[in-house]
């Protein structure tokens, strides 16, 4: 049973990770693929972030009258994360609108089929 | 949306208000949460704000297309600027301490204008990406 | 949260999917906040919240409002799926217990930042020293991508003039 309440964050995290990369494989239609990877993406965050708290510490940032500080550097390390996730998901979802433009349809099967309907 | 009169009022009351925190979050980074790109993206925010509501092209001669591209890429330059002068001053590549005669406040200097730097580039690609994404009609025409 | 990222699985509206996203990263930057890490719930509220949701109804508007029906069950994925996800349980059972302040994290390189960074940067939050001044090639790294994203935005969605048209 202490496996399970001493862990709590990471049971969280592992349901939020395996949803979201259960919508990425499992959808077909390419904007909601990129809404799964962003919810993968918000799930690392918090893989990250709950390691880092310690129970009656304070945010880090110095100030008078606290002695223990949650630990920094994750933070730093998932405030890089965060904005790199929204430029690849801009980046995705340009990607997606030119699919839309050039083949008419996000879905998956039908760009397929579109596609090898080319080829054949 | 900009003939609905409730919005316009809150709209012009609001977005000063916006910008103001968004440079208040800029430069006490040092000392409360924030930085550069929190203050970019509520920067860049407000200006999506005052486009939504007033329609895209008074958004666009509010921050003319021009101007958000050059002050994107201005940005990067001038955190990588920070760097060189690190270098001619005598340091290693963005090394702070050497950027004023008290190391410490070589790296107040240091801090401060590469979080400007990051500011600018990150208010200017949000606004960019949304003059892409609002300003290109269905099946791709030019609005 | 849990209930939202299942409400967003199944939904087939896909305005309605956004709209969970947005809900989704709310509750995520109050979590982030609940354990400490104001500047990431500042960001992720900004970003999350802000941002990603107007880009996602901008091309939502660009593309189309529903996700078709799927034509077969997706059985091999969800099983897929269970299986990271119990391979990832395995794994986690070893890591510390929550805020163990005995876990290597807080034990080696955190006191020193925490200890020296006021004395070195005079700069009181640490995350932005750490950030601008220890680390600071790694957000130059950052900034570059933004920029790339950017541009490659551009260079995607630019319109090039037609000739005589």
């Amino acid at each position: 049973m202490s496996a399970f309440a001493g862990h709590y964050a990471y049971w969280i995290t592992i349901f939020l990770m395996v949803a979201g990369m259960y919508i990425l494989i499992a959808r077909g239609n390419l904007l909601k693929k990129l809404i799964g990877l962003a919810l993968l993406q918000t799930s690392v965050y918090l893989l990250y972030i709950a390691p880092a708290k310690l129970i009656g510490g304070s945010a880090p940032i110095i100030a008078g009258g606290f002695s223990t500080y949650s630990n920094p550097l994750p933070h730093v390390l998932i405030l890089t994360a965060i904005v790199v996730g929204v430029a690849t998901l801009a980046l995705g979802l340009a990607l997606v609108v030119r699919i839309r433009e050039t083949y008419g349809s996000i879905e998956e099967d039908e760009i397929l089929a579109l596609d090898s309907a080319d080829d054949g | 949306m900009k003939d609905d009169i409730i919005l316009r009022v809150i709209a012009k009351l609001v977005m000063p208000f916006m910008l103001l925190f968004a440079l208040y979050v800029q430069f006490h980074g040092d000392l409360g949460p924030g930085g550069g790109f929190q203050a970019g993206v509520i920067a860049a925010a407000a200006i999506v704000f005052y486009a939504i509501i007033f329609g895209l092209p008074a958004g666009r001669k509010l921050a003319p297309e021009w101007l958000v591209e050059k002050i994107l890429a201005v940005g990067v330059l001038l955190y990588a600027g920070v760097g060189i002068a690190g270098l001619f001053l005598g340091g290693t590549y963005l090394d702070y301490f050497v950027l004023d005669a008290d190391p410490v406040h070589g790296q107040h200097r240091g801090i401060f204008w590469v979080e400007v730097g990051v500011a600018l580039t990150v208010s200017g690609t949000m606004l960019k990406l949304f003059y892409m994404f609002a300003g290109r009609g269905r099946d791709g025409e030019e609005l | 949260m849990a209930v939202a990222v299942v409400a967003m699985a199944t939904q087939r509206n896909l305005f309605g999917v956004v709209v969970l996203f947005s809900i989704y990263s709310f509750l995520m930057a109050t979590v982030l906040f609940a354990l400490d890490a104001v500047d990431v719930a500042m960001t992720e509220a900004a970003v999350g919240a802000g941002v990603s949701t107007v880009l996602l109804l901008g091309a939502l508007y660009l593309t189309g409002g529903t996700e078709a029906k799927p034509l077969h069950r997706p059985l091999i994925p969800l099983a897929l799926a269970i299986a990271v996800g119990a391979l990832l349980a395995y794994g986690m059972l070893g890591l510390p217990a929550f805020s163990d302040p005995e876990a290597p994290i807080h034990a080696h390189v955190a006191p020193r930042y925490l200890g020296e960074g006021l004395k070195e940067t005079g700069v009181p939050n640490i995350v932005t020293a750490v950030l601008a001044s220890y680390r600071g090639y790694d957000t130059l790294g950052e900034t570059v991508v933004i920029f790339t994203g950017g541009a490659g935005v551009i260079a995607l969605l630019r319109r090039r003039r037609r000739n005589g048209s």
